[in-house]
């Protein structure tokens, strides 16, 4: 009966020599392949939207004219929607930061490798606690400075000291320095 | 009972409409009669010209069509010196002309010779300022009010959008910016009510012929081209100014058509390896025996 | 219900085994689309266009949520948020091109699947359930797609907008604080274009559940075919799988190849140039039409330009909801014993003389400028209309003499069936 009116089974499929089961295989498997390859190529740019759109990406770099921060001074500015702090050490400030042996630090860096040759006074930092990305307190005037005299974050009580180096509490490593430049004497173009 | 309560529907509304229709037809083949149309003609309708082609075409036009960077670039001179007295683009900002093959330091020069708004830092009082890559192209009028007072109430569109907010839209802003004449005393004659009125000028390829705008492209050589372009003829500036609209209007068109071909490409391979699969697995049914 | 011969689903590991133990969803996949769903062996290519239904609709939703990922519902910003996307977000374009497009080539599809309904009669007994719910979800996609498409809030979004909700106005009394309710404003504002954003996201879901109880539904007496004759014995039937889902990846690879087209060389060809101006509350364009797949019902109507008895709004109105909900009515309305087009005679000439005709017409004339000639053309196809499915179809389903049908499905795809008795043939399906 089956063999006369061509019921399908899973027997019928798979009735020809061993030549056709390689064929058939060869050519169901490359279908469901390439069914397989247009959904990942359809995937991507999904995945792709989410990142940051052109707009974003143009805003990733921000100039910032440092000429009027006086030493002891620190100024908020913004660098990718983010707080950047500038600020201008005291001769004091750079002596405090210098007097700490790097290698004792959770996060080994010095003042120099933080700073630019020629402006080791110009301390430029996210102003992005490392830990988990509160805005320390500090850079404005009259705010908890923390106990080594840098910038403290209220969320959970880590300390920078006047390098922004991680001297106490959970954050992991040392406020990021952003890539900067200076394009003239008072200018740093950061991004 | 249905059926019943459905016929009597169904003829209800075909009734009606065609009620509708008795009534409308008398005067629909009167018309005809007198006009030898439907609807009395208009002047739209005899003087209306369809948009066309530059002769030489356009290099964007068809599925594997490019821009011309170096049009492009011609096109945004003349926008700026001819159409952004009036007409803003405010979908479209300055780090996007590096698609026209300029460098970041030609974009950020480019970007300079404009005045945008901006604010004080230190009283915050409205100010203007040198544009920047990441600005849009400003408006020229600071509101809607300001660009209706400015143009005897017709606000000059934006024009990020003009090709594409127009049917065969590259064409029609060519077309309509090379189109300006003077009214065929013809249709005076026979519309006088469409005579172009005082401030409006003639342009067949415009919807209703007669628009605010004069013709803003009059001269050849009116905007200056760099050494080796094209000489600025009204019809080469036309056109330039059209290409750049269309890119500015679609500036993803040539990512669109490469996938385009990269899709249809691997969608033509599946689909084949598709149609042998579903063969092969049928092939295993018995078909009728006079196949 | 299945057929007794359907096969069952076996775990093939001790992972599997445990998942049917606890939560059969393997099992239900199986026998839904799997190779435990007996299918008729002779279902042609029109049989494709359920799946492609749900391809498009699942192409809707995810481009539509990454879509929702970069608009902003306000319309101070909406216009600007969609040239952001298209030119800004990565891959933005595609994404709005596909679902623009993607919402054409939906209502394609299921514009086939309805009318493949119509001509092999999908409606009658026992699939009446599948059908109702078929309407259902063409009534929802139709709420969804005049929503979606307001959002961009171009000029043809808020006009049709203002035209749309002006469509309940012709209530009596009632009307016009019905359009202001259905705005929260006197006119398409911020109010609007939120709550139609917020339904545009919800309704494809209840559309993802109303197909759900369709497919449901369908596999209760399982699929017709072109025959119109039952299934009646194993040799009737082939698995779902491999033999449809192989034919059905086929028709999606040709109909995917028609819809790149569209996307990455045509993309506009299908909207409205108008939709590329920022909505303008004091103009509105010299053409309001909507998007090509509302045009039949558009023509119907703005075909009632008289005043009998009701107002001619109210007429136009009235007329354009029932054309659809004649559709609801239509296993009632034809009482042929016969399901398939192939074996009415007489059905087949009104099928393709006199209804394809008229909806050609129909889709034509609601593009059309509302002038004469086509304000005629549009009066005499909406009465045809009418008059075929509630007037024609249930006359002719009573007087026709169908022709003979096969014994069944095994004796019309092999010429012969060794269980048929001599000079016997099919009993009438209904």
């Amino acid at each position: 009966m089956a063999d006369t009116t061509g019921t399908a089974t899973s027997d019928m499929v798979a009735d020809t020599g061993a030549d056709g089961i390689r064929r058939r295989d060869f050519i169901n498997i490359a279908a469901i392949s390439a069914a397989g390859v247009g959904g990942v190529g359809v995937v991507l740019p999904l995945v792709s939207q989410m990142s940051p759109s052109a707009d974003v990406l143009a805003e990733s770099s921000t100039e910032v004219d440092v000429s009027a921060i006086q030493p002891g001074q620190a100024i908020k500015a913004v660098f990718r929607k983010q707080p950047l702090f500038v600020r201008r050490l005291t001769q004091k400030e750079i002596d405090e930061a210098n007097a700490v042996s790097a290698g004792d630090l959770r996060d080994a860096e010095t003042l120099a490798e933080r700073t630019k040759e020629g402006h080791q006074d110009l301390l430029v930092t996210m102003g992005v606690c490392t830990h988990l990305g509160c805005v320390p307190l500090g850079a404005a005037e009259g705010e908890n400075k923390g106990e080594f005299g840098g910038y403290f974050c209220p969320c959970h009580g880590s300390h920078y000291d006047t390098a922004g180096r991680i001297r106490k509490g959970p954050a992991p490593t040392n406020l990021l320095v952003p890539e900067y430049a200076f394009t003239s004497d008072t200018v740093i173009k950061v991004g | 009972m249905i059926r019943l309560i459905a016929i009597l529907t169904g003829l209800g509304f075909a009734g009606v409409a065609l009620l509708a229709l008795l009534f409308g037809i008398g005067p629909a083949f009167s018309t005809l009669a007198e006009h030898g149309r439907f609807v009395a003609p208009t002047a739209e309708h005899e003087f209306h010209k369809k948009a066309h082609a530059p002769a030489a075409g356009f290099s964007f036009s068809g599925p594997f069509g490019r821009y011309d960077e170096a049009q492009l670039q011609r096109g945004y001179q003349v926008y700026k010196e001819v159409c952004a007295s009036c007409h803003s683009l405010k979908y479209v900002a300055f780090r996007d002309l590096q698609a026209l093959g300029y460098t970041e330091g030609q974009v950020k020069a480019l970007a300079a010779e404009w005045t945008v708004p901006g604010i004080d830092p230190d009283t915050g009082e409205t100010t203007t300022r040198k544009g920047l890559p990441t600005d849009k192209f400003p408006s020229p009028y600071a509101n809607k009010i300001a660009a209706a007072a400015a143009n005897n109430n017709a606000i000059p569109p934006d024009l990020s959008l003009m090709t594409k907010a127009r049917k065969d839209g590259s064409n029609y802003v060519y077309s309509l910016l090379t189109g300006y004449q003077a009214q065929p005393a013809e249709l005076v004659e026979k519309f006088p009510a469409s005579k172009t009125g005082p401030g409006l000028h003639y342009n067949p390829y415009f919807a209703n012929l007669n628009l605010a705008m004069a013709p803003p492209i009059t001269t050849d050589g009116q905007v200056t081209y760099a050494d080796g372009a094209p000489e600025p003829t009204i019809d080469q500036m036309a056109q330039d100014v059209a290409a750049f609209l269309t890119w500015t209007a679609e500036p993803k068109m040539e990512h669109r058509k490469q996938t385009g071909v990269a899709v249809l490409i691997f969608l033509l391979f599946a689909t084949v390896l598709a149609y042998l699969s579903k063969q092969q697995i049928w092939s295993g049914l018995k078909r009728r025996e006079d196949d | 219900m299945s057929f007794p011969w359907a096969k069952q689903y076996e775990p093939t590991n001790g992972v599997m085994q445990w998942l049917d133990e606890r939560l059969p969803l393997p099992r239900l996949v199986y026998n839904a689309v799997g190779a435990g769903y007996p299918v008729p062996r002779n279902l042609s290519y029109m049989w494709n266009f359920g799946v492609l239904a749900g391809f498009f609709l699942v192409l809707q939703i995810v481009t539509g949520v990454v879509l929702a990922m970069h608009y902003a519902a306000d319309a101070s910003v909406a216009f600007g948020k969609v040239e952001h996307i298209m030119r800004d977000v990565n891959w933005g374009w595609a994404m709005r091109y596909a679902h623009a497009n993607g919402a054409s080539f939906f209502f394609i599809v299921v514009y086939l699947h309805i009318f493949r309904g119509f001509f092999y009669s999908s409606y009658k007994a026992p699939r009446e359930m599948i059908w109702l719910l078929g309407v259902v979800i063409f009534l929802l996609m139709m709420a969804t797609a005049f929503m979606g498409y307001v959002l961009p809030w171009g000029q043809m979004s808020f006009w049709g907008a203002q035209v749309i909700t002006g469509l309940f106005e012709a209530i009596p009394l009632v009307g016009a604080p019905i359009k202001t309710w259905l705005l929260g404003g006197f006119a398409p504002d911020d109010a609007a274009l939120n709550r139609f954003f917020s339904l545009h996201y919800l309704l494809p879901f209840v559309i993802a559940g109303v197909v759900i109880l369709h497919i449901w539904a369908l596999h209760i007496p399982g699929s017709s075919n072109p025959t119109g004759v039952e299934v009646k014995q194993e040799s009737d039937t082939v698995p779902f799988h491999p033999y449809y889902t192989a034919k059905d990846g086929f028709g999606l690879g040709v109909v995917l190849i028609v819809f790149s087209l569209m996307v990455f060389f045509s993309p506009n060809t299908l909207g409205h140039p108008d939709n590329y101006i920022e909505a303008n509350p004091l103009s509105t364009p010299a053409l309001i039409v909507p998007e090509w797949y509302f045009y039949p019902f558009y023509a119907i109507l703005r075909a009632f330009t008289f005043d009998f008895i009701l107002p001619a709004k109210l007429w136009g109105v009235l007329a354009m909801f029932a054309a659809i909900l004649v559709w609801f009515f239509l296993p009632w309305l034809d009482r042929s014993p016969v399901r398939s087009g192939h074996y009415r005679p007489l059905f087949r000439k009104f099928f393709w003389f006199g209804l394809i005709p008229c909806m050609a017409a129909l889709f034509y004339l609601g593009g059309a400028h509302a002038e004469e000639p086509y304000i005629m053309l549009s009066q005499i196809a909406t009465a045809y209309y009418f008059l075929h499915f509630l007037v024609i179809l249930p006359i002719i389903s009573s007087i026709e003499q169908p022709e003979p049908l096969p014994f069944s499905i095994t004796e019309a795809v092999l010429g012969s069936d060794p269980n048929a008795k001599l000079g016997t043939t099919a009993a009438p399906a209904a």
